[in-house]
């Protein structure tokens, strides 16, 4: 590039060359083909789910900017007279007016809020999933702990884009669902009524909100949302990809396709697929039918409505909370020398809580099995989830609570619909709260148990081929096929730490951290299977005579 | 695991230590490749080559698709005609998109070498970085003279941690201090109950055994903040057989003739209470399913609001027509903190 230092200047012959040179010698283009053009990334299905985020995040932002260029975030009052016949002459908000003109004369309008909405849906549940597989697998662990951090940022921000974009057509449904924040903000000891005050502009619902999530919806949110994503993806390109185990694979190397031209193909293509799925979801699913819903009014609501799917569990908590058990009452008048103020437990707890419970546990897991584990290595090669079986429950509890919150959501319309009582599904759904997540973590470990298990008697015994033999002295037995190298090797190259005994100072004694340890490490790695080892492998083969009877056999059919 | 047959503990090292398994399978390395179809058969090869271009031409048919239902299908403000337009685009647009990216993965996944390639793996930090990198962070502490000047230091984070207070405080005019705002609705003494939204006043006479109004005060609908008093203000208006009514002591006058009259806005987060249960005289909340027992001066008898509705005390006036005896003794809605 620098002709001082080169004895030929490079002179390009072609057109192409020409334009090429002409700015790879002004950005340095070049150096970065060297570094990326044939980096290795490694290819798993599950490896799309963030990948899905990232285009479903592309997709909103190009149909978001669609959008903005009809909607009008005006609370002023004005009398609709678009093409909707049965709203015509309606007083509403200019916002609900621009929303539904851009539903209905707009051309393409209707496609792109549908577009809009579906992204932000699959947005959401990507960014979910994709979180789910990086903790069931273990890829947060070092050297990836912050990238974590980064994740959890990102999935609060997508609850945050996707709350304050539902409020803006200022319909009834979203009316109400803004009516409940206001509720539960003023539920906060102290602040509440001043926070809701100064969010509203005023008295619930005022003239400022909308404006003000719009703000929200299409600038500081997407701004922060970019700004993260462009941090996740730089440490996911100086970590480099984690991988699963298998042969070849090691955590020293990357296996797997060069970006040029096979992973940008795949990767490429796939933007275009996420586009065209979402397109035909929105070509032939109503979601958010605000022309009949009408504008708020705080008197009329409807049953059997829905908050958006992501909101759902904090809905379904709000629900599952008893305002009083007995004569127990959860909202507490605490009398203070200037008076009395009052502290709705009924309302706090189940808004704050499980948040609290499971944000908490999320930012903070890494370093929790960190501590547990004492490991301080890197790990780029992942764990199949059942070879972790102690943090794979943990987390099948941690999303059996989440779902029961959600489903608490949806209490009336599993009452109507199965037409049962809507009391005593509440009901079932207050034990099974605190039942299901325990539930949960024990059938899970014993389930991750027992494919660990499965696993060890295919390692050693091999694949049952489900052929019978007799043999000459009258025994019928089912002939095993050895597993090959490769999937032996699969199978059996993961790690299964053992519990971890409090070891005494040099004093003899034995400090309380460590004794609290002890009982972590022993609830975590008590109940292990260690993976099959060559000596109890040549072990296994000595004492079974399927393996050597399917191997004659193999060969009597051979030799025919 | 007692069994011995399912692993015997002790036969891997503690985590911790150098990680590395005193007895396992060495790893044999990448698979061989397995040939696809197109790598060996030329006919399989122009054949994937044909779908792959195939499938670019669903995307240009999907992308004319579009104009069309955009050009050549007009809105004539009925549902049908919008729904088909949708659909047109959605598929257009469904199908140019998808032809691209399954045509290109097809292409990657039939066409382009299939070999995995191993990369090693780089220090994140290699150590002489380490080095290096302090070594500058040393340099750049003493060329600043922050450590040998405490003053400077100081003052600075004195400054630093006072100057982003005008930054919170500016955000203060966001909206006024609650005040009794919260305390007050636009019932008073006299303010006649007129149906929702219509505004017409109601006369007890209206108000049968069973029957139930939606109820607003008189002038709400010329109200200067209209939607903010309405949402404090709403009503359900009911009657019930007065001897199934148990008013508390000191509340006896609050109803007329068995008609009562609640807060519609639920003391839990403040939906409209606007189910009512004829038959058992509750009221339900269709947000978080409150319960509420008209017959018991809307206590709660189910779900998450632990507060009775507020009840507005009603009279009659002179023509017949329900009118408020005074405000809500109490605030509506959900709680807050100076609520008391």
């Amino acid at each position: 590039m620098s002709s001082s230092t080169a004895t030929q200047t490079y002179v390009p012959k072609t057109r192409v060359g020409k334009v090429t040179d002409y700015v790879d010698s002004r950005v340095g283009g070049s150096a970065i083909v060297k570094e990326f053009g044939r980096k290795i990334f490694p290819d798993h299905w599950t490896f799309m789910f963030g990948e899905v985020a990232l285009y479903t995040f592309v997709i909103l932002l190009l149909s978001g900017t669609f959008l903005t260029f009809f909607y009008d975030p005006s609370m002023a009052e004005t009398t609709y007279e678009g093409s909707y016949l049965p709203l015509r002459g309606v007083e509403m908000s200019v916002a609900y007016a621009s929303s539904l003109d851009i539903s209905f004369d707009i051309r393409g309008g209707l496609f792109m809020r549908q577009v809009h909405h579906w992204s932000a849906l699959l947005f959401v549940a990507a960014v979910a999933v994709h979180m789910l597989r990086v903790f069931f697998t273990g890829a947060f662990r070092k050297p990836r702990e912050f990238n974590w951090i980064i994740g959890c940022t990102l999935l609060i921000l997508s609850l945050a884009a996707g709350f304050t974009g539902y409020s803006l057509p200022d319909d009834l449904l979203s009316g109400n669902g803004l009516r409940i924040i206001d509720g539960v903000m003023k539920s906060i000891p102290v602040v509440g009524t001043y926070l809701s005050f100064f969010l509203f502009g005023g008295e619930f619902p005022g003239t400022a909100i909308i404006g003000r999530l719009y703000v929200l919806h299409i600038l500081l949110v997407p701004a922060v949302i970019l700004l993260m994503i462009g941090l996740h993806l730089f440490l996911v390109v100086l970590h480099k990809h984690s991988q699963f185990p298998g042969p070849g694979r090691t955590n020293t190397n990357v296996v797997g396709y060069p970006v040029g031209p096979v992973y940008a193909a795949k990767a490429g293509g796939f933007f275009f697929i996420v586009f065209g799925i979402l397109a035909a979801i929105a070509a032939a699913f109503t979601i958010n039918p605000i022309w009949n819903y009408g504008p708020y009014d705080p008197s009329p609501v409807s049953a059997g409505t829905q908050p958006d799917w992501y909101i759902g569990w904090v809905d379904g908590a709000l629900r599952l909370m008893p305002g009083t058990i007995g004569n127990f009452d959860f909202e507490f008048m605490i009398p203070f020398p200037w008076g009395t103020n009052a502290l709705p437990l009924n309302v706090l707890i189940p808004a704050l809580v499980p948040a609290i419970i499971l944000f908490t546990l999320m930012f903070a897991w890494p370093w929790i099995e960190a501590w547990v584990t004492k490991d301080t290595r890197e790990h780029h090669l992942l764990d199949r989830p059942r070879n972790a079986p102690t943090r794979t429950a943990i987390g099948v509890a941690g999303v059996t609570f989440y779902c029961i919150m959600w489903a608490a959501a949806s209490s009336d319309l599993i009452a109507t619909h199965f037409m049962v009582s809507l009391n005593d599904v509440t009901y079932w759904l207050r034990v099974l709260v605190i039942l299901g997540p325990i539930l949960a973590f024990m059938v899970s470990r014993r389930i991750s148990l027992a494919l660990q298990r499965k696993d060890r008697e295919i390692a050693l015994h091999g694949r049952e081929t489900g052929r019978i033999v007799r043999l000459p002295h009258g025994e019928f037995i089912e002939v095993h096929e050895p597993v090959d190298d490769y999937k032996l090797y699969t199978l059996t190259s993961f790690e299964s730490p053992q519990a971890e005994l409090p070891t005494p100072d040099k004093d003899g004694k034995v400090s309380r951290l460590d004794k609290v340890h002890g009982r972590v490490s022993r609830f975590f790695f008590e109940d292990r299977v260690a993976p099959v080892t060559p000596r109890e492998l040549a072990a296994s083969h000595g004492d079974h005579h399927e393996e050597v009877a399917g191997a004659k056999d193999r060969e009597a059919i051979s030799s025919r | 695991m007692a069994d011995s047959s399912h692993g015997t503990p002790g036969t891997t090292v503690a985590v911790g230590s150098t990680g590395r398994q005193l007895d396992e399978f060495d790893n044999p390395g990448l698979p061989p490749h397995r040939p696809r179809l197109a790598d060996r058969d030329p006919r399989a090869e122009k054949r994937a080559e044909r779908q792959v271009a195939l499938l670019f031409a669903i995307s240009v048919v999907g992308t004319l698709l579009f104009f069309v239902g955009y050009f050549f299908i007009p809105l004539d403000q009925t549902i049908e005609r919008l729904r088909l337009q949708n659909l047109m685009l959605g598929l257009g647009t469904a199908f140019a998109m998808l032809g691209i990216g399954v045509g290109i993965v097809h292409w990657a996944k039939t066409l382009m070498p299939d070999h995995e390639v191993t990369e090693d793996r780089h220090d994140i930090r290699p150590e002489s970085d380490r080095q290096d990198a302090e070594k500058i962070v040393n340099d750049i502490l003493d060329e600043s003279g922050i450590k040998r000047r405490p003053l400077i230091r100081n003052t600075l984070l004195g400054a630093a941690l006072l100057a982003p207070l005008p930054a919170i405080a500016i955000f203060r005019d966001l909206g006024p201090l609650p005040g009794n705002a919260l305390k007050e609705t636009m019932w008073d003494a006299g303010v006649r109950l007129t149906r929702d939204p219509s505004g017409t006043p109601i006369r007890a006479a209206d108000v049968t055994i069973g029957s139930a109004f939606h109820v607003i005060p008189e002038g709400l609908n010329e109200a200067e903040h209209k939607l903010e008093e309405k949402a404090k203000a709403v009503v359900l208006l009911m009657r019930l057989d007065p001897n199934e009514l148990n008013p508390s002591p000191g509340k006896e006058d609050w109803a007329y003739d068995g008609i009562v009259a609640y807060s519609k806005i639920c003391t839990h987060v403040g939906c409209p209470v606007a189910l009512y249960e004829q038959q058992t005289h509750h009221l339900l909340c269709p947000c978080h399913q409150s319960t509420f027992d008209v017959e018991h001066e809307a206590k709660v008898i189910f779900g998450p609001a632990a507060r009775p509705l507020p009840q507005l005390p009603i009279e009659v006036d002179d023509e017949g027509y329900l009118v408020a005896s005074s405000d809500f003794q109490e605030p509506v809605g959900p709680s807050f903190w100076e609520r008391g």
